[in-house]
This record gives C-alpha cells, sequence and structure tokens, in this order.
C-alpha cells in the first residue's frame, strides 16, 4: 500500500469534513430527545414515531413519490427516443439545432424554466396540481437521460443492429430485440438520474404546482420557514439513508458484474 | 478432369446469381463504386480484393443492401433487389466485428435469424444443432460471447449467418481478428464449409494470400474500378495491368518500347547501355510502343557463371538477400543502378549458399517468364 503523505491526508481529511460535517449534524440531531434544535438532551428515536404520524409529510411524500415515477418513466421513453434518433439518423437538415435544443434545459436556470412552463399552463387554461408537475420534471429530466443514453450509443457497435437486420428484424424489432437489451444499463441510469432530479427538485416545482399537489421539497421548504424541527432531522435522515443504501447496492451490483465479466474473458482465452 | 472442373464463368450459356449492371455508388461527392459491370456464379467462392478505400466493402454491403445504388442494376436471381431491404434478401452477412450478440447465448446467436423467420420449434432446434456441430461449437453452445475466446467467436459468427440457409453468404474479412497460424487453419475450414453447403460465398479481403487461397475467382479492385476479375493463377501469372502486377506477389517492372520480331516475339529496349530483352506476348504492340515488362523474382535464375543459352541474361552484383528461412530473394543491382529481386528456395544449408553481399552474378530467365503490358 501506498502511503500518503502529511499534506494529502489534510486535504483529504479538510474534503470530506467539508462535505460531510454538515450531513452528520443533522443525523445526530434527529436523534435528539429536546425539541430544540441546538440543544442536546440525550438519545432519543421518538421523532422518527412523530414522522410517520405525521399526514401532512406522508401525503407530500407520497405525492412526491408519484411524480418521480411517472415523470422519469415518461422522461426516459422520450430522452431515449431522442438520444436514438440523434445519435443514429446521421446528417439530417437542422440536426445540430435539434441537439443544442435539446441539450439547453441542462445549462438553462431552473427559475427560467419554472417560470415558463407556470406561464404554458396558465395560457392552455390547465390547472395546476400532480399533472402539471409531472410534465414539468418531465420536460427537465429527459434532457439528462438523453445525454445518458447518447453517450452509450456513440460507443454501440452499429453493426449489430446491422446483423439484427440482416438476420431479418424490421428497424422496430431490431431495436426492441438488440439494441434496447445492450443499452439497458444506460437506460436505467437515465432513469435513476431522472428520479432523483425530480426527487429533490424545488424550484419547478414551486411554479408550476397547485394546492392540492404539494412535494416532499416544498413541504420541507415551507416547515423549515416556521423554524428547524427534529422531525425534518428525521425526514432528512430517513431521504439520507435511503440514497446512500441505493447507491452502495447500485455500484456493488455493477462492480460484481465486470469483476465477473472479466474473469470470465480470462478464462476463455486461456481455455483456447 | 476438364469436364468436371467448376468454371461457370467460361460458360456462356450459365445464368449468374449475382449480377452488377453499370453500378455506380456515389457518397456525396466521393465516388466510391464507378461503372462495374460483374457477374458471380452460384457456389462460387468470390473474392474482392483491395487496398483500404478500394470500394470492396461498398461493393458487399450494396449487396447485403446496407447501401443504396445510385445508380445502375444489382440483380439476385434474376431479379433486381434495388428496393429490398436488407431483412427481406436471401442475403446473409458475417461482419468484420462479428457482431455476435452479447446478451445472447451462442445457441440463441444461431437462432437468432431462424426465430424471425417463425419456423416450427423443432426444425428451429434440429437447425440449430446442425450448425453447432458443424463449426464444431456442441461444448460452447450456453456461452456467451465474451466466455469464449476469438476463433470460436469467429465460428459463431460463421454460424449464425449460415444457419437461415442463404442463397449468398457475405463475408467481411472474416479471419482479419485472428492471429496468422489460425487464420491459415481457418481459411480452409471456410472452403470446408462452403463445399459441403454449396452456398455462394462472396469475401471481402484485402490480404492477397487469402485471396488467393479461398477463392475460385478474384476480383482486383482499385478507387472503385474493377482492375481484372480471374481465377487466383491467372491473375497471378498473367496480369492485365501494372497495378494488378504490382498489387498481387512480388515483381520486377521494366520500363521500355517494344519491337516486334516475330509472331508474338518482341524486343524490349528498355536501358541504353544494356542489351534488350526478349519476351513473348500476345498482346498486339506496335514497333515503339511503350510498355512494361512484369517478372516475378522467382523465375528469375542466379547463377555464377553466364548460362550458354539464356535469352534473357544480365550481369551485376547482390546488394541485398532478404532471408525468409524457405525463400531468399536477392537484390541484384545492375550497372546502370536498377534493382532486380531474384528467389531461390533455400533447398541447402544457410552456411553454404552460394552467394553473398557484393558478390558478382548473372541473372537469367526465358522468353515467356514474364508478362508484357502495355502501359
Amino acid at each position: 500500500m501506498m502511503r500518503l503523505s502529511w499534506f494529502n491526508v489534510v486535504s483529504l481529511t479538510f474534503g470530506f469534513v467539508f462535505l460531510y460535517l454538515p450531513m452528520i449534524i443533522l443525523v445526530i440531531y434527529s436523534f435528539n430527545k429536546s425539541k430544540l434544535v441546538t440543544v442536546w438532551a440525550g438519545f432519543s428515536t421518538k421523532w422518527y414515531g412523530e414522522l410517520l404520524q405525521n399526514e401532512a409529510f406522508l401525503n407530500a411524500a407520497w405525492v412526491t413519490l408519484k411524480v418521480a415515477v411517472i415523470s422519469s418513466t415518461f422522461a426516459t421513453i422520450l430522452g431515449t427516443m431522442a438520444a436514438y434518433v440523434l445519435v443514429r439518423s446521421g446528417r439530417f437538415f437542422g440536426r445540430t439545432l435539434f441537439s443544442g435544443m435539446i441539450y439547453a434545459p441542462l445549462v438553462m436556470p431552473e427559475v427560467i424554466t419554472g417560470l415558463s412552463l407556470l406561464l404554458l399552463f396558465i395560457g392552455i387554461g390547465m390547472d395546476r396540481g400532480v399533472m402539471t408537475v409531472v410534465l414539468a420534471h418531465t420536460t427537465f429530466s429527459m434532457c439528462y437521460v438523453s445525454v445518458v443514453v447518447s453517450s452509450r450509443l456513440f460507443t454501440f457497435d452499429q453493426s449489430l443492429e446491422e446483423a439484427a437486420l440482416d438476420l431479418g428484424c424490421s428497424p422496430a424489432q431490431a431495436f426492441r430485440l438488440v439494441t434496447l437489451p445492450i443499452i439497458a444499463p444506460a437506460v436505467i441510469s437515465g432513469w435513476l438520474l431522472a428520479f432523483t432530479l425530480s426527487l429533490d427538485d424545488l424550484v419547478i416545482a414551486t411554479f408550476t404546482t397547485g394546492p392540492s399537489a404539494t412535494t416532499l421539497p416544498i413541504k420541507i421548504y415551507s416547515a423549515v420557514r416556521l423554524g428547524v424541527s427534529p422531525e425534518i432531522n428525521a425526514l432528512s435522515t430517513l431521504m439520507i439513508a435511503v440514497v446512500t443504501v441505493g447507491v452502495i447496492l447500485a455500484s456493488l451490483a455493477s462492480k460484481r458484474n465486470v469483476a465477473k465479466m472479466r474473469q470470465e474473458e480470462i478464462a476463455a482465452v486461456r481455455a483456447e | 478432369m476438364a469436364a468436371t472442373e467448376f468454371a461457370p464463368w467460361e460458360d456462356p450459356q450459365a445464368k449468374p446469381l449475382i449480377c452488377f449492371r453499370n453500378v455506380t455508388k456515389r457518397f456525396g461527392e466521393f465516388t466510391a463504386i464507378d461503372n462495374v459491370s460483374l457477374d458471380i456464379y452460384a457456389q462460387e467462392f468470390f473474392a474482392l480484393l483491395g487496398p483500404s478505400g478500394c470500394g470492396k466493402t461498398t461493393m458487399m454491403r450494396m449487396l447485403a443492401g446496407f447501401e443504396n445504388v445510385t445508380e445502375g442494376i444489382i440483380e439476385l436471381d434474376g431479379a433486381d433487389v434495388g428496393d429490398v431491404p436488407p431483412n427481406k434478401r436471401a442475403v446473409n452477412m458475417m461482419f468484420q466485428s462479428y457482431a455476435l450478440f452479447p446478451h445472447l447465448t451462442v445457441w440463441e446467436n444461431i437462432a437468432f435469424g431462424l426465430r424471425r423467420a417463425k419456423i416450427p420449434a423443432d426444425d428451429l432446434t434440429n437447425r440449430v444443432e446442425e450448425m453447432l456441430k458443424l463449426t464444431r461449437l456442441e461444448r460452447f453452445a450456453s456461452r456467451k460471447p465474451h466466455q469464449i475466446s476469438g476463433g470460436q467467436r469467429q465460428r459463431v459468427a460463421l454460424a449464425r449467418s449460415l444457419a437461415k440457409a442463404p442463397k449468398l453468404l457475405l463475408l467481411d474479412e472474416p479471419l482479419g481478428a485472428l492471429d496468422k497460424k489460425l487464420r491459415q487453419e481457418t481459411q480452409f475450414e471456410l472452403m470446408d464449409i462452403q463445399e459441403k453447403t454449396g452456398t455462394t460465398f462472396v469475401i471481402v479481403t484485402h490480404d492477397q494470400e487469402e485471396a488467393m487461397t479461398v477463392a475460385s475467382r478474384v476480383a482486383v479492385m482499385d478507387e472503385g474500378n474493377l482492375m481484372q476479375v480471374a481465377t487466383p493463377d491467372r491473375i497471378y501469372e498473367t496480369p492485365n495491368s501494372v497495378y494488378v502486377a504490382d498489387f498481387i506477389g512480388d515483381v520486377n517492372l521494366f520500363k521500355g518500347t517494344a519491337k516486334p520480331v516475330g509472331e508474338d516475339q518482341y524486343q524490349i529496349n528498355w536501358v541504353e547501355s544494356l542489351p534488350p530483352l526478349n519476351a513473348t506476348s500476345s498482346l498486339p504492340l506496335n514497333d515503339g510502343q511503350s510498355c512494361h515488362l512484369a517478372i516475378r523474382p522467382e523465375k528469375v535464375a542466379i547463377n555464377a557463371e553466364k548460362p550458354d543459352d539464356a535469352v534473357n541474361a544480365v550481369q551485376g552484383k547482390v546488394v541485398d538477400i532478404a532471408y525468409l528461412g524457405n525463400l531468399s530473394t536477392y537484390y541484384v543491382e545492375l550497372p546502370d543502378g536498377t534493382v532486380i529481386k531474384a528467389q531461390t528456395a533455400n533447398t541447402r544449408r544457410i552456411s553454404r549458399r552460394s552467394f553473398t553481399w557484393e558478390d558478382p552474378v548473372w541473372l537469367s530467365w526465358t522468353a515467356t517468364a514474364g508478362v508484357l503490358l502495355d502501359s
């Protein structure tokens, strides 16, 4: 093992403290017995219990989940289609314009995206609620999916699709039977990205939601404006836990797959 | 023996399986295929040979249906296939990268095309088993492509493209990814499978040795044109142009002017200070017409003394020797600076080699050894 120099140790520690100290404090205070956030009064899990009794929070969590699942699914379908067309159809009139326009929302300030969507919904007389938030989230997260999927498609060996056509597939069958299974990991990570983007979006949701659909970030934000409560700490801790477990599981699974594949390749070459 | 020889291209009655009629293919400004006409017959093993960028791959992709024809007609079995998409053609292709589906097993890869054809399950199983047996892959049926070696992958690709029993199989540099020894073995395997299945094979390659080994006929291509279409021995022995002579194998080229001296007999004046060369050719050349004489190095004899009966003999000194194990190529410089290559088989041990660097030697060859080409 390489030994780290004291300089590296210091910079590493500093970086990690900078990243994780706020979260660690939040987690610790979620187990605080006292109602006052800044005073430690002993260990307790009562805030987690109370959280589960809080209808408003549970409702908001349910709305958020619903919006995230539906919008990320739509975004994945649309984003994959857009990526496929842009990567595969070669040069056509206006291609540069199209690809620029697909990626523009990546750099567009959220406030502007939110405001323009709000104006649109008012303009066409659409009642704001779950539906409008879903549409808004689909709009802004599909470009992320498109980026992830198109980077995979660029490295995709096109002769695989040609082979499928050559063996009797229609173009649609070739996509379903060959292309999609092979790019599935990229499509899934696109979906996960869209899902997390939707889950923690505050700005666009604030613009496009109505009274019937309060998402969790909106709920937390409005609750914090009245003062931080230990309940919110507990809720945030739960969210951190869910995300952490998810990330760890996903990376372990992909690491194991890569290792297994490498081993099998080595075995195949040795057996020759 | 001559009656059973396979040579449908010499039979004016034979109907070609594939027919290119004045086919031109342009990509924007670039002309990839320039007004090519070509007939390929059923059960042929036909090779398209040429350097990269000569248009050979484009020819193949037009046959498979991946590229449209700009002008002209391609007929398969008498029918124009211009508008037929690749999935509706009785043509299959083996890709240079093999293009095996990584998410499917070897068995499923081979069955892929059969499933699309919606044939009964029993027939499908039988056909796949047959293909596995033909390519000696039975043991690997349940493996995924990344779990087998390069040579095995090549065989899976072959089995998959043959499974639907196409009228025509296209092979795009099928052996390019294999090392030399495996490539030579696989060449004979390919010929064997072609014979067993009776399928027409069209192979694209830049490797002349490979084309000469496997093919019944070879088409040499350059910049979108067919330079010569003939059997491997005719391509080698009687090339029709300086390009073909130079592209296939090693060759000595002498540029000079012809002087007819009898029926099919010519003297070639090439260097002022040296005697003219004698050559036989059926090519009608005028007095003083400029031409090239092409002679293969193995047809040039090398001796210490001037052979008495030699029609062509020149003296020079050895400047370089390329030792290839079984053969040695001597680079002999003539007084005027021309270097001629002469090749001999190393039938004796190297320590007893007759000539070495700086030795004065005589090079000689017969009047029929070379090929006259007008330039």
